[in-house]
């Protein structure tokens, strides 16, 4: 897709993972985040083979791991519960450095902490590899409901649409001397979501009546498709298949 | 106003509709539209010009009297025909293009009529050509310009090679280069247009004729220049010429 301007999740590049089909991308993640949860947490060298796989397929896909790192930092908020584990979590107890930690909430922070990460990671390729329109266009080829695929198409469209009345009323509620401080100014903002939501509702409705002038009547007409070869479904399967031995021998070791 | 073999493009007959809520919209409105005319849609806000346009692709229906698109009725059994026939710009682009690209966005209309491949790629690039947007097909629309995504949003309908092109507002919120361009499209196009506008000076310069919709009937159907010097007529009706403007001096200009 030879869109103009680029969403900022994706990163272009010419790479053979950018070359893939989105489809068979979207399925390699899909399966491989299956195999790595499906891991015994007590195989500890698995995740790291894990990682290993992760980072050559970033490095097939030029993708620096400096840029890979900050993006996996959106995990943070989850990983704050997994650190909590430790503590909560009753069972058998380690001592270490004078704190009494329990041992099964350890192997269930780990747990946590390293499917959570590698899942990321996996997204974050998919994602910076893949821009948003073709991954629409895998999705749909996976047989996703339709109205699924609809609706995340028009959050792509919409998106700044609607960001963009919301910024005028920002700019319209400080024209008129609002600072939002303070507890009071809940109430403005809160009204201000309420009046957004209505507008984009009413925006829904007359998008609604265009669609339906132009020959809508409930399903998107397939505009564009998108083909993968064997050849091309064989690479993607490398990640999967090999993270599906790595598992097997977790299991059997 | 018709031409002789062909049935006229648009013929509304004794058109009436209240909204649910009791409101009296329209009161029997008689409006036929020749093949190939340009014909402005005039009149205060308020006055029935939306309720009008929606009866026209049977997205409002149920009032008293008819409505049929090249001797088509509107009903519900043609009502896919109904909608690929008449195309209707509306007035906010963002409204219009729903679609990630404008390709993709040109291509809705036809494609939902279930064309597909070559054809419907030539059947895009030629909408795109039209209004001069060939280059900017893949690009999203809202990195478009205001006027360019107005531009798009003709080529949309253009795209479904309706019988009557029907505009609101065409010439809100453009800068006066991309009105100007957008009434060299216009004018260009050979497919008959009803054009609902408060923009005098526009009506006049693209629509030899003019119909003052007030109060839900029609109150004046004659030539534009005849009917924006009416004084009378105009004060009647809210209507009212930009500072300086002389419609009679501008006909005789054009």
């Amino acid at each position: 897709m030879g869109a103009g301007h680029a969403h900022k999740l994706y990163r272009q590049a010419a790479s053979p993972v950018h070359d893939l089909p989105p489809h068979c991308k979207i399925a390699a993640v899909f399966l491989f985040v299956i195999v790595v949860v499906s891991t015994p947490r007590e195989a500890v060298w698995a995740f790291g083979l894990y990682a290993v796989l992760i980072a050559v397929v970033a490095g097939a896909a030029r993708i620096p791991a400096g840029f890979l790192l900050k993006r996996l930092l959106i995990e943070v908020p989850f990983v704050a519960f997994a650190v909590l584990m430790p503590f909560v979590v009753p069972g058998d107890q380690v001592h270490v450095l004078g704190l009494a930690l329990s041992k099964n909430g350890l192997w269930g922070a780990w747990n946590v902490l390293a499917k959570g990460t590698l899942g990321v990671a996996a997204s974050v390729i998919l994602a910076s590899t893949t821009d948003l329109r073709a991954l629409l266009l895998g999705l749909q080829r996976l047989k996703l409901p339709s109205l699924l695929v609809q609706i995340a198409s028009f959050m792509i469209r919409y998106g700044d649409v609607i960001t963009d009345e919301m910024r005028r009323m920002s700019i319209a509620r400080r024209s008129r001397g609002f600072e939002a401080k303070g507890l009071k100014a809940w109430s403005v903002l809160a009204k201000s979501a309420g009046a957004l939501f209505i507008r984009s509702y009413e925006r829904g409705e007359r998008v609604h009546l265009a669609m339906v002038s132009r020959g809508y009547a409930g399903s998107m007409p397939v505009i564009d498709d998108v083909t993968a070869t064997g050849a091309q479904w064989r690479y993607a399967a490398v990640l999967p298949a090999s993270a599906l031995v790595i598992c097997l021998l977790g299991w059997t070791l | 106003m018709t031409s002789s073999a062909a049935p006229a493009s648009l013929e509304v007959s004794g058109l009436a509709f209240a909204y649910p809520d009791g409101h009296q919209a329209l009161f029997g409105i008689d409006l036929t539209v020749g093949r190939g005319e340009r014909v402005a849609l005039l009149g205060p806000n308020g006055a029935g010009k939306t309720t009008l346009v929606l009866h026209l692709n049977g997205i409002l229906t149920g009032g008293a009297g008819s409505v049929k698109v090249a001797g088509l009725p509107v009903e519900k059994r043609n009502l896919a025909e109904i909608r690929r026939r008449v195309g209707i710009v509306f007035q906010d682009p963002d409204d219009q293009l729903f679609m990630p690209t404008v390709r993709e966005d040109v291509a809705f209309g036809p494609a939902a009529s279930g064309m597909r491949g070559a054809e419907l790629e030539a059947r895009v690039h030629k909408a795109l050509e039209r209004v001069g947007m060939a280059e900017y097909a893949d690009r999203p629309p809202h990195h478009l310009s205001f006027g360019q995504r107005r531009r798009v949003a003709v080529a949309t309908v253009l795209a479904m090679e309706p019988e009557i092109l029907v505009l609101d507002e065409p010439s809100s919120n453009l800068d006066p280069a991309s009105r100007r361009e957008l009434a060299d499209i216009l004018r260009a196009l050979d497919v008959t247009v009803l054009m609902v506008t408060h923009d005098l000076p526009y009506a006049l310069e693209l629509c030899g004729r003019s119909v003052i919709l007030s109060g839900g009937t029609i109150a004046a159907d004659g030539k534009t220049a005849d009917v924006l010097a009416d004084e009378e007529l105009m004060r009647t009706h809210r209507l009212e010429l930009p500072f300086g403007f002389d419609p009679r001096a501008a006909a005789a200009k054009a």
